[in-house]
């Protein structure tokens, strides 16, 4: 079975799916849902295990050799993007239980969750797959499902900004598809290991450059780089709780991953950085992304939108460790986007907490709710202070490696933005903080402490923002093995 | 016990010491009992250390990598034990003088004050101890962040605002300018562990070596060089104990320390006497020292008016280490011990007057002198010491660092230190004076029936005065172990 591990991660899930919406019972269908992620977690660990030991695993699927059948390739890049969408997911499901049953009416519950589990597949196949129209197949999968679970949202405007948010991302995939296109009429292959090879011989064809072109501004639509990051703070907002802890712990991930996918993998290093100058556009927009997006947020009021923001700068953290194109850079980038995931993941499913019990994550409803629900606000605190990047959290470690690619060229101008953004970041968190802290709370309200089902999944990723900002040998080893072989240094 | 046993347990054991307060909460007499019995053997096993410094080992404690070279580690040199020995003998002291403070003032909350109380000590030996910046900056905001609780206390809008101003100063230049100095520091030396003679001698120009020395020297906000000093007035509005301990010792002390630290460690006094920037910085504490006693002169209110001279002194030894000789860093640890009796002595008092006679004013405390003699008395000793004449601890302090500024041929820099102390000769006698001679105001709109502060409160202030004479008699200890930092000739 180990063998067949690959495909079956993305297939047990796919079919999951149906099968939670045919049960048609919202506690059976969480059920299934439950099994297909935490299935997902065991795989996509097992696979990061296996390739960080023995090296890339290929996998022909039905047998079919590439270039002519679909290829599944794990490398540490993607195993580590893989192992992040599933550990996302198992955390999000337990979690996801009590909150759905909150916000959405139980007719909608097993579609919910069938949807839920093919968002899921879908940014997994897009990790896994080495072959770029799959690739594309894949996004629309996890792209349409994550449109109806934005659109399930308790607020009537969860209708509207799924509706920007479809428009947008269709927009993107229209883009990366035409790139594609370019590349297949080009070269003839879709499998991403041939166009590798083939494409540095076509180096002075013009066509080249454009699909270039359309798959850059394809996929940072996707990963909501500024200035194209519109769609995501209603998104974020309006989506059920359980969907926005999810979705922005892994779909922008995944759009990171596609970046590095196609800029180191498919194109090469030496292309994308020094024919396309793709450093000289990266990096001014994530250094405004940083900057704008940090001062945005201050001035929000519903803490789920701050914390949308707050994504959007965090992105160009990601973004500007890639722009670097160093295996420090690429290090710090591909870090954080496993430690980003672990503190936007703590801090929305706190937001979930007071939204299961206040109904409101508006800053002015949760006077003093440091006092009625100490343990959902410790968890905002210590979240908070991943983002800030306080030592001995993930938030420190991403920083530290971030500042440290930025002075080994020279750059310090960069790391006194990366350092400014930490500090405006206490702002908004601190906004929130004084809230729940220094004010009262009313006392006929009734509120109360959320229920353990919430509070555990966000609390085991409280501990693992500590965890692995203490012992960060392990995640360093992957994200630097990934980013060397990337970047083909070594060996 | 093993010396790396001995230093866990340092850290540890108030750690442990703060959750049996938490546990005992409901049980005033139980939970105070704890925190005594948790400073006595804390203190106990710091002294335990003594024996190994004698010996000229350097204990050591790695606890973790953290990420690849850098390690989170502990490891106890002589300055480091001498202000963890101070912190900690502290400590029992304050407790005992909080018992009759927090409960004659009828502080609310006592159990998250003892809890966050105990924290800070062990952030404070954690400071102490630490083995490289990375450890150091760790527990200093450790430090921050949990006397943030402390700071806000009465939780009303003067005190949030407050808050806003402590960690906004703190938290500004340690992410901003420390951090950005400790990741250059390691950019390039490739090490950042604390090394006899330094570690950044030879590894980049005078012009970024010196640019690196400024952002320590501001960057450690707590060593409050101006203009950076605005948060130690602000954390006034927290109940006296913690102006007394953390704003006086711990926090504050750890910021001195750090820089001395630095300077010896990381520096190293020969590259830190050819800097440019180290004469300029210099005059920044000079500056500093003046500044600060002449607006302690404009203060009416009695904390305030110590939270100036506070800010003034500290200034005394971040020059003691900026002198770059072996006079300036004896005298500039000596001072961490010896301005730490006298301004806790002081502080002890502030607050005896604040709950017997309900005074914060200076100008309102004319002819209490009579009523509370032991407290004004035990004043007396502080100031005398602060000011630095005998027969109190202070003057030797003062007595080498005016040795280091004619060693470093700075008799400007003398001429300072001279005239600071005739500024402290003023406006810190000038309460004892006007209360023991001066007749009350007639107006006075004071109780009747006001006495001595409460027994365990004169008895911390006749303990920490004692100490003060003592450290006069008795300056052996700190000298001695200064005197391992910088090995040289005697006196």
């Amino acid at each position: 079975m180990s063998h067949h591990l690959p495909v079956l991660l993305v297939v047990i899930p796919l079919v999951a799916a149906p099968l939670a919406a045919l049960v048609n019972r919202p506690r059976v269908s969480w059920a299934i849902a439950l099994g297909a992620a935490w299935w997902a977690l065991y795989a996509a660990h097992a696979l990061l295990r296996q390739v960080m030991a023995d090296g890339p695993i290929h996998y022909a699927l039905g047998d079919w050799a590439a270039p002519y059948g679909i290829e599944y390739v794990v490398d540490p890049t993607n195993a580590w993007v893989l192992l992040i969408v599933a550990l996302m997911g198992a955390v999000v499901t337990p979690y996801a239980l009590l909150s759905i049953e909150r916000e959405l009416s139980k007719d909608r519950i097993p579609l919910f969750y069938a949807a839920f589990i093919l968002c899921l597949t879908g940014l997994l196949g897009i990790a896994i797959t080495g072959d770029v129209f799959n690739v594309f197949v894949f996004l629309e999968i996890s792209s349409l499902s994550a449109y109806a679970l934005i659109a399930l949202g308790p607020d009537r405007r969860a209708l509207t900004a799924a509706y920007q948010y479809l428009i947008m991302g269709s927009v993107g995939a229209t883009f990366i598809v035409i790139g594609i296109g370019l590349l297949y009429v080009m070269t003839g292959t879709l499998n991403m290991a041939d166009l590798a090879e083939i494409l540095p011989q076509l180096e002075a064809n013009r066509t080249i450059p454009v699909a270039f072109t359309f798959l850059t501004v394809g996929i940072t639509l996707k990963l909501a780089l500024f200035p194209l990051h519109l769609w995501l703070p209603n998104a974020y907002t309006y989506a059920p709780s359980a969907v926005t802890a999810f979705i922005a712990s892994t779909a922008t991930k995944v759009a990171v991953y596609l970046l590095l996918r196609f800029f180191f993998t498919v194109f090469g290093a030496a292309f994308s950085f020094d024919v396309m100058q793709l450093d000289k556009v990266l990096m001014p927009l994530a250094l405004v992304a940083i900057l704008t997006m940090s001062l945005v947020a201050i001035y929000q009021d519903n803490v789920k939108r701050l914390l949308a923001y707050s994504s959007v700068a965090q992105i160009g953290y990601m973004v500007l460790g890639i722009s670097f194109a160093s295996v420090l850079g690429l290090t710090a980038g591909i870090l954080h986007m496993f430690n980003h995931a672990l503190m936007k993941g703590a801090l929305f499913m706190a937001m979930g907490c007071v939204m299961y019990r206040v109904g409101s994550v508006r800053i002015e409803s949760m006077n003093g709710l440091g006092r009625a629900m100490p343990w959902t606000m410790a968890a905002f605190v210590a979240g908070g202070l991943s983002i800030i990047g306080v030592p001995l959290t993930v938030g420190f470690i991403s920083k530290w490696y971030l500042i440290q690619a930025a002075l080994e060229q020279g750059l310090w101008p960069v790391a006194v933005v990366v350092l400014v953004g930490s500090l405006l970041a206490v702002v908004y968190i601190w906004k929130v903080v004084e809230v729940a802290y220094f004010r009262d709370v009313d006392p006929d309200a009734g509120i109360t402490e959320a229920p353990l089902s919430l509070l555990i999944p966000t609390w085991a990723l409280v501990v693992a923002n500590f965890w692995f900002g203490i012992d960060a040998s392990a995640t360093v080893g992957v994200a630097q093995r990934a980013a060397e072989l990337l970047l083909r240094v070594g060996s | 016990m093993s010396p790396g046993m001995l230093i866990a347990l340092c850290v540890l054991l108030p750690v442990a010491g703060a959750f049996v307060v938490l546990a005992l909460g409901k049980w005033p007499n139980a939970r105070e009992a704890a925190t005594l019995i948790t400073g006595g053997l804390t203190f106990w096993l710091v002294r335990g250390l003594l024996p190994y410094m004698r010996e000229g080992a350097r204990p050591r404690l790695d606890i973790l990598e953290v990420v690849p070279g850098v390690q989170l580690a502990f490891e106890v040199e002589p300055l480091g034990l001498l202000f963890a020995l101070v912190a900690s003998f502290l400590w029992i002291v304050t407790t005992i003088y909080s018992i009759g403070y927090m409960r004659g003032h009828h502080e609310k909350n006592q159990t998250r004050f003892y809890f966050f109380f105990a924290i800070a000590i062990a952030a404070a030996i954690g400071v102490a101890f630490s083995a490289n910046l990375f450890t150091l900056f760790a527990f200093y905001e450790i430090l921050t962040l949990c006397t943030f609780p402390l700071v806000t206390h009465h939780q009303t809008d003067e005190a949030r605002k407050a808050g806003r101003v402590y960690l906004g100063v703190l938290l500004t230049t340690s992410i901003a300018f420390q951090l950005l100095a400790i990741i250059w520091t390691w950019q390039l030396a490739g090490t950042v562990e604390f090394t006899q003679g330094g570690i950044l001698a030879g590894t980049a120009s005078a012009g970024v070596l010196g640019a690196i020395l400024v952002l320590f020297v501001f960057g450690v906000g707590k060593a409050a060089v101006m203009p950076f000093h605005r948060w130690l007035p602000a954390a006034m509005v927290a109940p006296t104990p913690v102006s007394a301990l953390l704003h006086a010792v711990a926090v504050v002390k750890a910021g001195v320390f750090a820089i001395l630290k630095i300077s010896v460690y990381v520096f190293g006094l020969d590259l830190l006497g050819t800097l440019a920037a180290t004469a300029w910085l210099a005059w920044a504490a000079a500056a500093t020292i003046i500044l600060g006693s002449l607006v302690a002169f404009t203060k009416d209110n009695l904390k305030a008016r110590l939270a100036y001279s506070t800010i003034s002194q500290l200034s005394y030894i971040v020059l003691g280490a900026l002198l770059a000789n072996r006079w300036g860093i004896i005298g500039g640890g000596m001072h961490i011990a010896m301005h730490a009796f006298g301004k806790i002595t002081l502080f002890f008092a502030a607050g005896a007057i604040l709950v017997a006679a309900h005074e914060k004013d200076i100008s309102r405390m004319h002819g209490l002198g009579r009523t509370m003699p032991i407290t004004f008395g035990a004043f007396f000793i502080g100031a005398l010491s602060i000011i630095g004449l005998p027969p109190a601890g202070g003057s030797w302090s003062k007595w080498f660092l005016g040795m280091g500024t004619l060693e470093a041929g700075q008799v400007g820099l003398l001429a300072v230190l001279m005239v600071s102390s005739l500024l402290g000769l003023y406006y810190l006698l000038e309460v004892p004076v006007k209360a023991f001679f001066f007749k009350p105001p007639d107006d006075a709109r004071r109780p009747e029936g006001i006495h001595e502060a409460p027994t365990a409160s004169l008895i911390a202030m006749i303990v920490t005065a004692a100490a003060t004479v003592g450290l006069f008699a008795y300056p052996d200890l700190a000298y001695e172990l200064m005197s391992m930092v910088v090995p040289g000739g005697a006196p």
